[in-house]
């Protein structure tokens, strides 16, 4: 029963390290700034898909390895990735049951919210303000959200992760 | 996230964290290194003939060119010690590696593939072949953060090679410029000067060329002029950097040496420039690249 209702960790694992790779996959200069949230995605997903094996803290974790991987402050967006697991755990039910384009609006105003804490805490150590592509990576992160989201519901399916 | 900005307690945390994060960076550089490799191992018998005639006649160019400067090194050297001054020519150096990973592209921060194994240590220096291309930030075990000199929240003390004088170059967040934004406005600089360290902060040596001068504004109405400049280093291009140890001096490290066995040899060539008169025994310089190339300079100065 136990085993039955933990199946399928390696996949989450192995999807958040596909998200923290192509993280910091370089990219030519102009795509570089265009490049979207996929460990935010990423966890929307699991978040919504699984609220009872991922959330608050795994989001947490996630972000701590971004902003290793990314050399910001430690916590940055650690902290936003807390409240987008947070609030995606909240609505989970309602988003769950959205039409895929709902959903994806959904995904929007959540990637906003992490740019925005993201922004907000390098605002406060005194980075310069930020162009108005900063915002740029929320709405590919919203066109790209079907793919994704259909690509992680196969990939659930297919290994039977619950 | 205010101990981390603020103070230095979580160096270590960071440190430690860092090796978790190893292998997702290694991996990301896995493909590069792999077609580094195979280009290398596959290339044809003719390119590599011509690639080695040709870093032949490099070498042989910049051979004649090390002969003079071993000698204008010693001669150097001799008239400092006359002046009774500190200035040390030569540093101990190290050539480390860029990792093929992009870092948040809103900081100029680059990641390297030396650590603290290697004696990096935070505020280090970084250079690649034409200029100061920045310092360190985070040290790891196996790698390490360096913010680029363009960094916003980045400033080098800076001198003008013409005339010595001295300000400071902050960083703008564009990657082929800095300001100068401390020049009074009748201080002698124009577009085309050259800026090299001044030495004054302490984490950088001096004498090394930052930046080249390309436009000076008067405006009557501001303190101040404003003067921007271009690094000379490739700070988007490089992709093999130097690490410099400022206090330990003179030997050329190039090769992946362990820095515990330089102090040895790093000993050898400074009182073999400074006894310039007697014949200094070049066998005592064991090898390194440095001290064989100061042997014309002794021939030089006896007769």
């Amino acid at each position: 029963m136990i085993l039955a209702r933990h199946h399928g960790g390696g996949i989450i694992v192995f999807t958040f390290i596909v998200a923290l790779l192509l993280t910091i996959m370089p990219l030519p200069e102009w795509a570089r700034y265009l490049r979207p949230d996929w460990v935010g995605l990423v966890l929307i997903y699991w978040c919504m898909a699984l609220p009872e094996r991922v959330g608050v803290g795994s989001g947490w974790f996630a972000g701590l390895l971004v902003d290793l991987l990314t050399g910001t402050v430690l916590g940055q967006h650690a902290l936003a990735l807390t409240l987008i697991a947070f609030l995606t755990i909240k609505f989970h039910q309602r988003v769950r049951l959205f039409p895929i384009l709902q959903q994806a609006f959904t995904v929007l105003v959540l990637l906003v919210l992490h740019q925005l804490i993201v922004l907000w805490i390098s605002r406060f150590i005194g980075r310069p303000a930020a162009p108005w592509h900063f915002w740029a990576p929320s709405f590919i992160g919203m066109l790209i959200w079907p793919p994704v989201y259909s690509m992680l519901r196969g990939l659930r399916h297919g290994f039977r992760v619950n | 996230m205010v101990m981390d900005h603020k103070y230095k307690n979580l160096e270590s945390l960071r440190a430690g964290l860092s090796v978790i994060v190893y292998p997702i960076q290694a991996t990301m550089d896995l493909p590069v290194t792999l077609s580094d490799w195979f280009s290398e191992s596959l290339a044809s018998r003719r390119h590599l003939q011509e690639e080695n005639e040709s870093l032949r006649t490099q070498q042989m160019m910049q051979q004649v060119q090390l002969q003079k400067l071993a000698a204008l090194e010693a001669e150097n050297i001799r008239l400092r010690e006359l002046l009774d001054s500190s200035f040390k020519v030569g540093e101990k150096v190290l050539i480390a590696e860029l990792l093929s990973v992009d870092l948040d592209p809103y900081q100029h921060q680059i990641a390297i593939n030396k650590g603290e194994l290697h004696d990096v240590y935070p505020g280090q220096p970084l250079l690649d072949a034409r200029g100061v291309m920045g310092q360190i930030v985070h040290v790891g075990p196996y790698t390490s953060t360096a913010m680029l000199i363009t960094d916003t929240s980045h400033a080098i003390p800076v001198q003008v090679n013409r005339n010595g004088l001295r300000t400071i170059a902050i960083g703008t967040g564009t990657i082929n410029r800095l300001e100068l934004p401390y020049i009074p406005n009748n201080a002698d600089i124009q577009p085309g000067d050259l800026l090299i360290t001044s030495g004054l902060g302490g984490h950088f040596p001096p004498g090394y060329p930052v930046a080249r001068v390309t436009a000076v504004q008067h405006d009557p109405g501001l303190p101040f002029s404003q003067v921007a400049a271009t690094p000379l280093a490739e700070l988007n291009r490089s992709r093999e950097v130097l690490l410099v140890w400022p206090g330990k001096t003179t030997v050329l490290d190039t090769g992946e040496k362990s820095p515990a066995e330089t102090p040895d040899a790093a000993q050898a060539p400074a009182p073999d420039g400074v006894q310039t008169g007697s014949q200094a025994a070049p066998a005592a310089a064991s090898g390194a690249a440095a001290a064989t190339a100061s042997e014309p300079a002794t021939a030089e100065d006896t007769e």
